[in-house]
């Protein structure tokens, strides 16, 4: 019973202590998943994010002395859960939890009408709502970087250029395996039009969550005889795809998987069956880059790290949550220039985030040329960049085998506008006139 | 002491007869729903109330509704997830497509189109029985799940398959806040509940009770068997759809077919395990049991583990959490395999000769 009363108090005290430091503190939600078929993506970049923040608490000091704090909660990918962190972590630390990354399509769908009503924005960095992109209708969302129809119009172009020009994609036939779930419909459309536009043919196959059966599937595959293989595929569902592709002698090299196919977790489990195997990127492998070398230095040599498997530092998902790291300190910062260097509220992060700029010569300060593209956001575009880099596996690392390829905007701004509009008129929400948001400081 | 029926005389059969013949009961349920009537929705804050105690109740509702087909017409079945799907996206398709429709309307809609679902998935109860029964239940499952991701129709033709809510409105009132959808899940919940407590005691219960006992006797002595078994289908299904359109507009907000899967029909079967198989109360203890301990254990080890001065990895966290949920299930399971709902009636018996045994 001592031990008991002794452990209570304890509790309390310890809560008392937490408390009362807590004031120059900024609050991040870590709602990621260690756990489950996907943890190898969740671990990965909320590793590489956690990281990225402690290195800036180690080596900076915060930013502009603002400490920023984080606490983890396990979503298991799963929306119920993922919904249940969020309502538990919002009201944490001094000004509450003051940015969101969901790190699910399906969590992000279910937190949009929650995070606009408490002022906290959500930024879904490679994933989510496509049409969140017009910043008008979703003020609170930020499909930062590059969302799924600009991906996927720029894996297009690149099958244009390996055709040897777009006018060859005529005749063509293009299967899209998707993983069955709302992050793995959300190219359809856009695919469809794209097919409309160049002339070639697409077919639409499903893979049932979470994957690891797909002998049916890649049967159709080899009936079909398509020309490229469009993967649409996450967690487990990657690797059983390529064994099976190279189970039917389907060419790896003519399979393009997106950037949730694309990581050494993906890989390394098919084998050779990998080999050969391109993916889109928004972020490159490799250990080299000085802000990597920051991590080690201002964490690992103090054992600090969150990763167990030292190896997976400088791998595709590593390297993406310390993406996620950069483009949420630089918000801050962006954020800090207006309303001064305290700990900012949600609605004050959301301006920083809304009028972020990461140019080339910034990119040098970070230590990340080349690791990341330059980014832009305003208010009438949530995404602010939009290109990607094509990886391919050799058996053993990705290489970068492009430059960054543009989208096709011309194709995907009205589809997202008029999606946007759709979702505006069902929701009765009036969209913003961008020319009356603030300007940038 | 306090608990002593000594006193209390039934004159007539309708006294008899309550729900709770117990004066003692009587006030205990009454002060518990005034507790969850008035004062939870003044003390309990947002968290609260939209984490926990929504899904709490929206569970325990599908529970209720698994309970009347599983825990008193005999029949097992892994197919509440796919029901729960129906109600949901039945209940949308319902506001959505009709103007001027009520919302509570529409959820009764919802569940009546679950009923129908669940008529038709029950037909093989008819000639299968146990496990043969619940692999034919299975295929429900997989079936609405597949049947609503395949037709685009059934989420009005949205890119990712996923449906967002609209807005709810009842008489002009809007149940925008946590604590409006609080109450609006509430009342549909004790309405139901109060509704299945009544059928399980009146003869429609009694002809399940019977099925479940020995089917063969139960034909004998004159109880229709395909009229029973099939109401027993649809009224569980009932329940299970309004408990999913529920989930979808006053817990998530969005739902994606995904969201119903196997995993969630499995949760909901262990709730009534736990809770106790033919009990309402046990669907109630069994929800918040399993609603409840996986936050309990989430939140409890995070300090725990700053207590002790440990750093465990975050993956060893969060299966640790799993291997508890786990471990505790199978610990129930040998020591009280009536569930919760029975340690409750062991209690109370005991509490009735309390301080003075035999």
């Amino acid at each position: 019973m001592k031990s008991v009363k002794s452990a209570l108090l304890g509790l309390a005290l310890l809560g008392v202590a937490a408390s009362a430091h807590a004031q120059n503190e900024q609050f991040i939600p870590m709602n990621g998943y260690w756990v489950g078929p996907y943890a190898a993506g969740g671990s990965g970049i909320f590793g590489g994010f956690i990281d990225y923040i402690n290195m800036i608490n180690a080596r900076d000091g915060g930013v502009g002395g603002v400490k920023l704090t984080y606490e983890k909660c396990e979503t298991e990918y799963n929306n119920a859960r993922g919904v249940e962190c969020y309502e538990r972590e919002k009201k944490k630390g001094p000004t509450g939890a003051t940015v969101i990354h969901p790190l699910s399509t399906g969590i992000t769908y279910s937190l949009i009408d929650k995070a606009a009503a408490d002022k906290i924005p959500i930024i879904s960095l490679g994933y989510g709502r496509t049409d969140a992109s017009d910043g008008r209708v979703f003020p609170y969302v930020f499909p930062l970087i590059t969302n799924y129809w600009s991906q996927n119009t720029a894996k297009i172009k690149f099958i244009g250029m390996r055709e040897g020009g777009m006018d060859k994609l005529k005749g063509l036939t293009i299967v899209n395996i998707y993983h069955d779930s709302a992050y793995g419909k959300e190219t359809i459309p856009i695919l469809d039009a794209q097919a409309k536009k160049y002339g070639f043919t697409v077919k639409h196959i499903p893979v049932p969550h979470p994957g690891n059966e797909q002998g049916s599937q890649w049967l159709q595959v080899r009936q079909i005889k398509p020309d490229w293989v469009i993967l649409r595929g996450w967690g487990v569902m990657n690797p059983t795809a390529l064994k099976a592709a190279a189970k039917i002698g389907y060419p790896r090299d003519r399979i393009i998987g997106v950037w949730w196919s694309g990581a050494e977790e993906d890989t390394i489990p098919a084998g050779d069956a990998a080999k050969g195997y391109i993916a889109a990127g928004f972020n490159v492998a490799g250990a080299n880059f000085p802000v990597i070398q920051d991590i080690k230095k201002y964490v690992y040599t103090k054992f600090k790290g969150e990763m167990e498997d030292q190896t997976r530092i400088g791998s595709i998902y590593y390297n993406r949550g310390v993406v996620h790291g950069i483009v949420t300190v630089e918000a801050i910062r962006k954020g800090q220039e207006k309303f001064g260097k305290k700990p900012l509220t949600g609605e004050q992060m959301r301006w920083g985030i809304e009028n972020l700029q990461i140019s080339e010569a910034r990119l040098k300060e970070l230590g990340a040329t080349g690791f990341m593209q330059p980014l832009k956001v305003s208010c009438m575009d949530h995404e602010g960049g939009g290109a990607v880099k094509f990886l391919q596996w050799d058996g053993n690392k990705w290489n970068a085998i492009t430059d960054w390829i543009q989208p096709d905007r011309e194709l995907v701004r009205p589809m997202i506008e008029q999606s946007a509009a759709a979702y505006a008129k069902e929701k009765n929400l009036t969209p913003r006139d961008c020319t009356k948001e603030a300007p940038p400081a | 002491m306090l608990y002593r029926e000594a006193g209390q005389f039934k004159a007539s059969y309708a006294t008899d007869q309550q729900i709770f013949p117990i004066r003692q009961d009587r006030i205990a349920v009454a002060a518990l729903t005034a507790l969850a009537f008035v004062i939870v929705p003044l003390v309990a804050d947002q968290y609260w109330l939209s984490a926990i105690l929504i899904p709490f109740l929206i569970f325990a509702l599908a529970a209720v509704g698994l309970n009347i087909l599983t825990g008193y017409a005999g029949q097992l079945s892994l197919g509440t997830a796919a029901f729960m799907a129906v109600g949901a996206f039945g209940a949308w398709n319902f506001v959505l497509r009709v103007p001027g429709m009520p919302l509570l309307v529409a959820f009764a809609l919802g569940g009546i189109c679950a009923a129908l679902v669940g008529i038709v998935f029950g037909l093989p109860s008819l000639r299968i029985k146990g496990f043969y029964l619940a692999v034919a239940t299975l295929a429900a499952q997989f079936f609405v799940v597949w049947a609503l991701t395949k037709f685009n129709w059934f989420s009005n033709y949205s890119t990712s398959g996923v449906i967002t809510t609209q807005r709810m409105e009842i008489l002009g009132f809007a149940f925008d806040t946590p604590r409006a959808k609080y109450f609006l899940t509430l009342t549909v919940v004790v309405v139901l509940a109060l509704a299945a407590k009544n059928m399980v005691r009146s003869s429609i219960g009694r002809a399940w009770m019977a099925i479940r006992d020995m089917d063969v006797a139960a034909e004998v002595i004159g109880i229709p068997m395909l009229r029973t078994k099939l109401l027993a289908f649809a009224i569980s299904s009932f329940y299970a759809g309004v408990a999913g359109a529920l989930y979808a507009y006053c817990y998530l907000g969005t739902v994606e077919p995904e969201g119903f899967n196997l995993d969630l029909s499995f949760k909901i079967l262990f709730m009534i395990i736990l809770g106790g198989v033919g009990s309402i109360l046990g669907s109630f203890l069994g929800a918040g049991f399993i609603v409840l301990l996986p936050i309990f254990l989430n939140t409890v080890a995070r300090p725990l583990e700053n207590l002790l001065g440990l750093s465990l990895p975050p993956g060893l966290m969060s299966n640790l959490e799993l291997i508890v949920f786990g471990g505790l299930i199978i610990f129930f399971l040998i020591v009280e395999p009536h569930g919760l709902a029975r340690l409750w009636q062991i209690t109370k018996e005991k509490l009735r000769l309390w301080p003075f045994p035999h």
